[in-house]
Parts: structure tokens; sequence; C-alpha cells
């Protein structure tokens, strides 16, 4: 296994080099589409609130992988999309929709006397959104949202099935050129736990550290 | 000039008629306090006048701002009328000075410097100067709730609305709450609307008295009238079960 990855380090390195950068940026962008049609469910605008929940239901109910390829085979063919754009489109909307929920949650179970006390004191939906009741509801989701960031790193395995360059696609291609179908999976499977393990523990350092 | 007006108004939770045809006047400067049974609509009607419920008939007139109209800004018109809650609603993520300090900030405009000047001194007049820096968890409840006040004060409002202000409080607390609303009354420019079980405190402060029963209101008198002869059976009823 040592030897098969040091004679095709640079392509596992690159593939973990692009699965970061991927998430990284899907992470980002996930992160403040969820927060926008999470609060576009709650703003008091009907309209407002039919199309946050619409956009939700379509994008979570779709398996990741058609959102993926719809942007990797039609949305491409208009505008040009390489693989690694279209996985993290695909990663980042699917992801939005469940960070969306979550923060969703999140802003429901902030007592609504919070809410209250800021609508009577004068201070507009937004102030009170913004002031009081996110930075309770951010503080309830920390665990949660983690859990969404980490599935987000292993669901970016993905782009390997539009040609994404990430470490799951670099595997699929050292196996076939090596005839190994079990150690590049193996050494991925490792570069995946470097990612997902710190992140798993810095969020149960969090939550704990929140609790106090 | 009159602060508050119902006319005819009537409010709904889907088939549950909460308010029925209300009418009631409140002059500037007076201090009313609303009585009657739980479940008779006095937390509901205190809750329509700076518009934390909406109306469903009828008018209602608060500082010259109609709220049967949705173009109404109730933002604006919440300057003006502060509220103190049963469960105080303090801000848990803000210390106590910030509490006080941020809607005058955001709203008002205030100018820093003047705008903790003001709180430090409303702090001072609650007598909880020392608790400033800390959160509201670790206040108890007769401070949260004096913090509350001050935080309604801070908006420099025409009016105050108290939502059984002191209903949650130990019974040891509930005397600084209502020492500090006396003075609050005293102020002749203040218009205060109370609902409350509090009977001595309604005795002694208010102008008037509404008793509100099933959503109606059966009996609006000046204060010494309602205690010593109230008009209608239910309100006598009522006056009886209190223990004095």
């Amino acid at each position: 296994m040592w030897s098969l990855f040091t004679s095709h380090a640079s392509e596992f390195l690159t593939g973990f080099g692009w699965t970061i950068l991927s998430s990284v940026i899907a992470l980002i962008g996930s992160t403040i589409l969820g927060l926008g049609f999470a609060l576009l469910q709650i703003v008091p605008n009907r309209w407002a609130n039919l199309v946050g929940k619409i956009y939700i239901e379509i994008v979570r109910n779709i398996p990741l992988l058609v959102i993926t390829m719809f942007f990797y085979v039609v949305v491409a063919n208009i505008f040009k999309l390489n693989g690694f754009i279209s996985g993290t489109i695909g990663l980042t909307l699917y992801t939005s929709a469940f960070i969306a929920e979550t923060i969703r949650a999140g802003i429901n179970a902030v007592d609504s006397g919070q809410y209250e006390g800021g609508r009577a004191n004068g201070m507009s939906w937004w102030e009170t959104m913004r002031y009081i009741v996110l930075p309770q509801a951010i503080h309830l989701v920390i665990p949660p949202l983690g859990n969404q960031f980490v599935n987000l790193i292993k669901n970016s395995s993905v782009l390997a099935f539009v040609a994404g360059l990430d470490l799951m696609y670099q595997a699929n291609m050292i196996s076939q050129l090596t005839f190994d179908t079990f150690n590049p999976y193996i050494i991925v499977a490792i570069f995946y736990l470097m990612l997902t393990m710190p992140l798993s523990y810095y969020m149960r350092y969090l939550e704990e550290k929140n609790a106090h | 000039m009159s602060m508050i007006e119902f006319k005819d108004v009537e409010k709904y939770y889907g088939d549950f008629h909460a308010l029925h045809d209300i009418n009631l006047e409140v002059e500037a400067g007076e201090t009313v306090v609303l009585l009657g049974p739980s479940g008779s609509g006095k937390s509901t009607l205190i809750r329509t006048i700076n518009g934390l419920e909406s109306i469903e008939g009828g008018q209602l007139i608060v500082n010259n701002q109609d709220l049967a109209n949705p173009k109404t800004d109730l933002n604006r018109l919440r300057k003006d009328v502060g509220m103190v809650f049963q469960h105080f609603n303090l801000y848990d993520n803000k210390t106590i000075l910030e509490n006080i300090m941020i809607a005058p900030r955001l709203v008002l405009k205030r100018d820093e410097a003047e705008n903790k000047e003001t709180a430090m001194g409303l702090l001072e007049r609650v007598g909880l100067t020392d608790q400033a820096n800390k959160y509201p968890s670790q206040l108890s409840g007769g401070q949260k709730q004096r913090v509350a006040i001050a935080r309604s004060l801070a908006m420099k409002p025409k009016a105050l609305l108290f939502d059984e202000p002191t209903s949650a409080l130990d019974p040891e607390m509930v005397n600084g709450v209502l020492k500090i609303m006396r003075e609050i009354a005293q102020d002749s420019s203040m218009t205060m609307l109370v609902v409350t079980h509090e009977m001595g405190f309604a005795k002694q402060v208010a102008d008037r008295v509404i008793f509100m029963a099933d959503g109606k209101i059966l009996e609006d008198a000046p204060t010494a009238k309602f205690f010593e002869h109230p008009e209608e059976e239910r309100a006598r009823q009522f006056l009886s079960q209190i223990v004095h």
C-alpha cells in the first residue's frame, strides 16, 4: 500500500487538494445560501416563505448525484462548466437545503419571547433576527451543523462522477491504471478521515465549550 | 387627548372569539389596571396595543396611529409604546447593559456616550448598577424584571404596557418591581396599562380599573368605585375570591 501511495503520491495529493478546495467552497457557499433560505422561510412574507419552501423541498429530495449530473450535463451545455465546478455547485446547492432546514430548526428553537422582546422594544424584524435570535440560534445548531459539514466533505466524492479531479476520482484512475481495486480506496479513505475526524472533534469541542 | 382608543374591536384565534366588541379609551398620563379571571382576554387586549396581536374588526388608534391599517409602521409605534412581559424576555445573548442600550442605539440612533449614560442612570433607578455586565441568566426573576422595565424606559416611551409583570416572580421579589412601577405611575406624562393580579397595587396606583371576562369588558370604573361598589356580579365574585 505504501509503495502504491509513493508511486502515485502526486495524484493522491492533487485529489486531496481538489477535495479540500471543493469542500471549502461548498461549505462557505452552502452556509450562506442555507442561512438565506432559512430566513426566506420565516420572513413575514408569504411569497418569500413559499419560494424558500419550494427550493428546500425540491433540492433536498433529489439525489446529490442527479443534481450534480444536471449541472455537468445540462447546465454545462449553456455555460462552460468543467467537472470540478459542476460538482461543487451541485454539492453547494444540495447541502444548502439541509443547512437551511438545520438553521430554521435552530431559529424555531429560540424562545419566541426573545423575538417578541426585540419587536416590542422597537427593533425591526431584521434587527431582531440579526442581533437577538440568530446569534442564539447559531449557538444551538453548531452540533447539527457540524454533522452537515462532515456529510458535505464525504459527499464531495460525487465529484468523481463528473471528472471533478477529487480524491475519489484519483482513486478510480489509479485503480484502473494499476488493476489494484483495493489499496487506492483504502488510501483515499484515510485521506477523508484526515479531514472529517478533526472536524468532528472540533465540533464536539465547540459543543462542549458552549454547554458551559 | 386619548393615547389609546379601541372602537368595537374584535379579535379571533381561529374560531375562538378572544376579544368581543372592545370599547376603551385611555388618556395620556392615565394609569389603568386590567383585572379579570385568567383567560378573560386581558393579555390579548394589551398585546393588540403594540401590534403583537392583530385585530380582526373595529378600530384601534394608539398614539394617533391606526393599528387596523396594515400600512401602519409598527416599529415607529413601538418606539413610543414599551412593553414589559410576564417572562421578562430579556435578550439572553446580551449583557444587562446591552439589553438596555441595543434598541436606543439601533432604533433611535442615540449617541453611544449618551446611550450609556441613560442606561446606567436607569440601572441606578432600578437599583442594579452592579449587575451591568452580567447576563440575564445570572440574575433573579425580580432583577430581570427590573432590567426589563429599565429597557423599556430607555426608549423614552409615552406609554408602557405591563403584561402580568409580577406573576412569574417569587413572592419576595414582587415588591421591588411594584415599587418601581409605582414610581413610574407617578410621572404624570406616562400612560400605563397594567394587567395584574396585585390588588394592593391596583387600589393604590390605578386611576381606573377595567374588569374583563370572556373577552368582554364588563366594567370600566374609577378605582375606588370599582373596589367599593362593583356593579357587575362577575366583578363582585372575582373580588370576593381574592384573598386579602
